[in-house]
């Protein structure tokens, strides 16, 4: 009885690793690009999210970053944003909302076929700057705009 | 399950593709006022554009995006008769896709 307990204990063990194996070999398959990474979008502050998001590389504050966003969002849980930009070979388009308790909103992986154009609606906890950075070969360029929220967007 | 909406416009020789998706996007920090208790997370993660069925975009989000998420993007060029396929995978594994050719 104990021999053949062990065994049955040995063979569930060992499917159990080849299954997560398989799991995570479909998953790298299919998101070959952009990966979701849970560290990106786990609760932090914005200084630890930019850190896992670029290291410590050097962003460089620029105007040719057009940021759409009302100054004073009546309903902080649909605030609707539009990234413009007239940098050539921008590669990704990230947004962030620096007060949110996860500071990342999205990140854009851009072909070359597409403008440089964003839109998206954000939630907004409370007033904040918005910050969006772009990519552009090993250049990170940001520009931010500070929104007013009048009503929250976390709900609670 | 058709949660996806495509529109496209060709504007100056461009293309605009916009879309809206139906779903809840809850963060997990919300509390349900019914029961009090929290309500799980349920958000999209990964949203894949695709153009002819080369990617054009592919987006990572977390729950900062509002329910029933919108884009848009800006194609150059842009043909009639181009499809337009966008899908997205939750964290709960659910995904969708919806195809649309652009008039």
């Amino acid at each position: 009885m104990s021999v053949n307990r062990r065994e049955f204990l040995k063979k569930s063990i060992s499917f159990g690793a080849c299954s997560v194996a398989a799991a995570s070999g479909l998953l790298s398959a299919e998101s070959a690009n952009a990966e979701w990474v849970a560290e990106n979008f786990a609760p932090s502050i914005l200084e630890e999210t930019l850190k896992n998001l670029f290291k410590d590389q050097k962003l460089i504050e620029t105007d040719k970053i057009n940021i759409k966003i009302p100054k004073i969002a009546e309903n902080g849980a649909v605030v609707p944003i539009t990234v413009t930009s007239s940098l050539d070979g921008i590669e990704n388009i990230s947004i962030l909302v620096e007060k949110n308790p996860v500071p990342l909103a999205a990140r854009f992986d851009l072909s070359p076929e597409l403008e440089p154009f964003v839109s998206a609606r954000l939630k907004m906890a409370e007033t904040s700057d918005v910050i969006v950075i772009a990519q552009t070969g090993n250049n990170l360029y940001s520009a931010r705009e500070t929104v007013k929220v009048t009503i929250g967007g976390c709900g609670g | 399950m058709g949660s996806i909406k495509i529109r496209s416009k060709r504007i100056d020789g461009k293309t605009q593709i916009r879309t809206l998706i139906a779903h809840p996007m809850e963060h997990g920090r919300n509390i349900d006022k019914k029961t009090n208790q929290p309500i799980p997370a349920h958000f999209i993660q990964e949203l894949t554009v695709t153009h002819n069925g080369r990617i054009i975009a592919n987006c990572t989000m977390g729950g900062s995006i509002s329910k029933d998420p919108y884009f848009a993007f800006m194609l150059k060029g842009g043909e009639p008769g181009d499809k337009i396929v966008i899908s997205w995978v939750d964290n709960l594994g659910r995904k969708d896709s919806e195809q649309h050719i652009i008039k």
